[in-house]
């Protein structure tokens, strides 16, 4: 825009409303979910078609399985009858009655970004608006005609596409730093679950372990966290389920490791509280610190011995306290005086 | 094919691209001899482009009433309106004494009245008039610019004058469609502007975010100045969060914001911070529940008091409304003549008082033949346009002007120009006016362009978005043009 004269500094370049804190929090936690729950989606869709015919039985408990980690089993039940590829596809991507469905993260993500439309960049607001847009013109069937991989295909380069613009278009301010922390607590809840869908599959036959649906099993939840790859590179020789889990909770290099996650977590939470001192001053930060330590200190072993399970089921209390300490202690209005109490009762 | 091929009819109307005589006028003719040469399909390529644009960039205003909460575009329009460097200097200049002469007349109707005094305007209409804020008598705002923000209607009728319809007062909308209009255009036809001299619309933004930081009561350079929104939901809410963009001040909501020892502050991360400026896109009623409704979750508790006290400005300010009314719009005139001593350069559509006894006569026994409008509604509701209404919509309003004489005007009805517009796969004549912006700051600026907006429905007059209304992107010719 033409300018003649540079306009005024003003402070205002350097708050933030609470309220637009919230919402970039907010709008980043719903893409990194939606994308995610998409990954999860195509990966079991995928794994299905492979093993159509070899074995039933694991297959079948498949998608009981990940229902039970994404923790809406009993939404599920009320509102379907059987769980199988179409049924959950529906329930997981389109469906609005299930507050985490795709099309319902995508939506909430939305509302965020119109909410703050005037704090993000052009391009982060017409890529969330496309997505949303995108997923309004389809249908189950439509999706299932078309083959679903395009479709996830699609929802996973909108969300890369919003995170890279984000990237390079949003200003490293404190926004900046909510931003990250939203997306990095919801990458680290969401690679718990991950694995968790694994340890929801019964227990394999002992002459199942080792064997092609084993594998393959362990493939998926590999390639659902997009780390098939940088797992190969790290363990040459094969897949085993002890270093899948590993791999997953403990990578110091793998960027959606949870213990990579909540470094970083824990590097934006120091920032956005202004926790300085070596000891934390806030439960957040003390919260943080300690399942850092456990994550930077504990072997796998370890792991295993107190169950797996419960372990992941530990690390997301501790990231739902972390989340839920920040938004109250930054986000929430101060407390209103007693003067003002009193005008709102006049 | 092109699309100029096509028989075009500008009827018995006033044609702004043709000439009774069927001739392209001087200043079309660039964008006739180009549209001569564009295909119907290439016309209507672009045409889909630019309706995407819109709805990927999240241009669109949200449908009242509408369970989902729709959000629909604003159809627009691809051929631009054309004014001319000579007509517009006449508009500007007319636009610029009426606001001037407005913001003096707002400033004595809360003063000294001395206009009532002297009865050129009769004090019964201004005090019966639904946005006259009593409470704001002999309160001097800030460098006593009660509007700073002016959106006004102009129409051309048969034979081409301009005329001015309505004042927006208030908090006038439209000027996000009008920058956004131009970025269109300018992707559908990018190597017409140059050649044209279009003048930018552009510095809208800069404008308005110096008229605002006149109003602070702190220096400029320390000022914060916030949009105060109704919310997401609000239909303009689009045209809110544009304009706090392009003047890089933050939007806010009513509970965003705090008053206290008589200053306003946001809530921020890192606590509170003052305001000094509101752009408020809120009426007054639901601006302070301690002053205006208690039931608004809109406002904030305590403005009114700081806007009294000094500490915070407002634009548009408290009772701007009660020069807007449609009655005292009957008055205008006399009000440039009054305090300018300036005969008026854009004039009103001739306009008939119900209140007063002999015309209200005149209006009940012509009704058939005039526009009826209530004094307060906007929108293109609550109007009756006599020659285009059933014996039975007529007896209704009869009636109603009987009843309440105050609340009614009647106008000779106009037969807006027309503009050459794209509906059903070919050219057509459809109704426009013209919406310009006026800003008043250190000085008072109009951005050379506005809110063309055209009727889609065929023969229709009503022009607004609510109602099958459209928009175009209006040129303003730089000097050469």
């Amino acid at each position: 825009m033409p300018t003649d004269k540079t306009p005024p500094a003003r402070a205002q370049a350097t708050v933030m409303l609470s309220r637009v804190a919230h919402s970039l929090y907010w709008m980043s936690r719903y893409i990194e979910r939606a994308e995610n729950i998409a990954r999860l989606l195509e990966v079991n869709l995928q794994f299905q078609l492979d093993f159509q015919g070899i074995n039933d039985d694991p297959v079948k408990e498949h998608w009981g399985s990940i229902l039970a980690s994404s923790g809406d089993e009993e939404l599920f039940d009320t509102l379907y009858d059987t769980a199988d590829s179409r049924s959950v596809t529906e329930f997981l991507a389109l469906d609005l009655r299930n507050p985490s469905s795709i099309l319902s993260c995508v939506f909430t993500a939305r509302e965020n970004a119109r909410m703050i439309r005037d704090q993000i960049s052009v391009e982060m607001w017409e890529t969330i608006n496309e997505l949303y847009l995108f997923l309004k013109s389809h249908n189950t069937t439509e999706i299932w005609a078309a083959g679903p991989y395009s479709f996830f295909n699609d929802i996973k380069r909108n969300s890369h596409l919003f995170q890279g613009l984000t990237d390079s278009t949003y200003p490293r301010n404190e926004g900046w730093e909510f931003i990250q922390f939203g997306k990095l607590l919801e990458r680290a809840d969401k690679t718990t679950r991950i694995l968790d869908v694994k340890y929801h599959i019964l227990l394999p036959s002992a002459t199942d372990v080792g064997g092609a649906v084993d594998t393959a099993q362990w493939q998926a939840v590999l390639r659902s966290a997009s780390a098939l790859e940088a797992y190969r590179r790290f363990y040459v020789r094969e897949i085993l389920a002890w270093k899948v889990a590993e791999f997953l909770v403990f990578s110091d290099s793998f960027p959606r490791s949870l213990h990579y996650c909540v470094a970083q977590i824990d590097d934006f939470l120091r920032r956005i509280l202004g926790e300085t001192g070596a000891r934390p001053r806030s439960e957040a930060a003390r919260v943080a610190r300690r399942l850092l330590a456990d994550l930077q200190s504990l072997t796998i072993d370890e792991v295993l011995e107190r169950g797996l399970h419960e372990f992941l089921l530990e690390a997301q209390t501790s990231l739902d306290r972390i989340g839920d300490e920040v938004v109250q202690t930054t986000m929430f209005y101060p407390v209103e005086t007693e003067q003002e109490q009193q005008q709102q009762q006049q | 094919m092109s699309i100029l091929s096509s028989t075009y009819d500008s009827g018995a109307f006033f044609d702004e691209m043709f000439t009774g005589g069927g001739e392209v006028r001087p200043h079309y003719r660039r964008l006739a001899e180009r549209l001569g040469t564009l295909p119907e399909s290439e016309f209507d390529q672009r045409r889909a482009a630019v309706d995407l644009a819109f709805l990927r960039r999240g241009v669109t205003f949200t449908v009242y009433n509408d369970a989902e909460g729709t959000e629909r575009i604003f159809p627009f329009d691809l051929i631009p309106r054309i004014i001319p460097a000579q007509e517009w200097s006449r508009i500007e200049a007319g636009l610029i004494q009426r606001i001037t002469a407005l913001n003096l007349f707002l400033h004595d109707l809360y003063h000294g009245q001395k206009i009532l005094k002297d009865k050129v305007v009769p004090a019964a209409q201004v005090l019966s008039a639904k946005h006259f804020r009593r409470e704001f008598m002999n309160f001097s705002v800030p460098r006593d610019i009660y509007v700073s923000i002016c959106g006004t209607d102009l129409i051309r009728d048969h034979s081409g004058n301009y005329l001015v319809l309505e004042d927006n007062l208030r908090c006038p909308s439209g000027a996000s469609y009008m920058i956004e209009n131009r970025a269109a255009m300018r992707r559908a036809f990018p190597n017409l502007f140059q050649s044209y001299g279009v003048r930018p619309v552009e510095g809208y933004a800069d404008t308005l975010l110096k008229s605002l930081l006149h109003l602070s009561p702190r220096s400029a350079a320390k000022a914060n100045v916030v949009l105060l929104t109704p919310g997401v939901y609000n239909s303009a809410y689009f045209e809110h969060t544009f304009l706090a963009r392009q003047m890089g001040i933050p939007i806010v909501e009513g509970r965003d914001l705090l008053v206290r020892d008589a200053h306003v502050f946001m809530r921020t991360t890192a606590g509170l911070v003052r305001v000094d400026v509101i752009y408020r896109r809120i009426d007054d009623d639901f601006l302070d529940p301690s002053v205006f409704r208690a039931d608004s979750q809109l406002g904030v508790t305590g403005l009114v008091a700081a806007y009294r006290a000094g500490n915070v400005a407002l634009a548009n300010s408290i009772g701007t409304g009660v020069a807007d009314d449609k009655v005292i719009y009957a008055y205008v005139p006399r009000i440039i003549k009054y305090y300018l001593d300036q005969e008026p350069i854009l004039p009103n559509v001739n306009t008939y008082l119900a209140s007063d006894p002999t015309e209200r006569k005149f209006i009940l026994q012509n009704i058939a033949k005039l526009v009826v409008k209530s004094a307060n509604e906007a929108g293109g509701y609550g109007m009756l346009i006599g020659p285009a209404s059933t014996a039975a919509e007529i007896e209704d309003f009869r009636a109603k002007v009987a009843a309440n004489p105050r609340n009614f005007i009647a106008q000779d009805p106009i037969m807006l120009s027309r503009s050459p517009t794209w509906c059903e796969r070919s050219l057509q004549g459809r109704h426009i006016d013209l919406r310009p912006y006026i800003l008043c700051g250190a000085k008072t600026v109009v951005t050379p362009g506005g809110l063309t907006r055209v009727a889609l429905r065929k023969g229709s007059l009503v022009v607004n978005s609510s109602q099958g209304g459209g928009s175009k992107d209006t040129w303003v010719l730089g000097s050469s043009g």
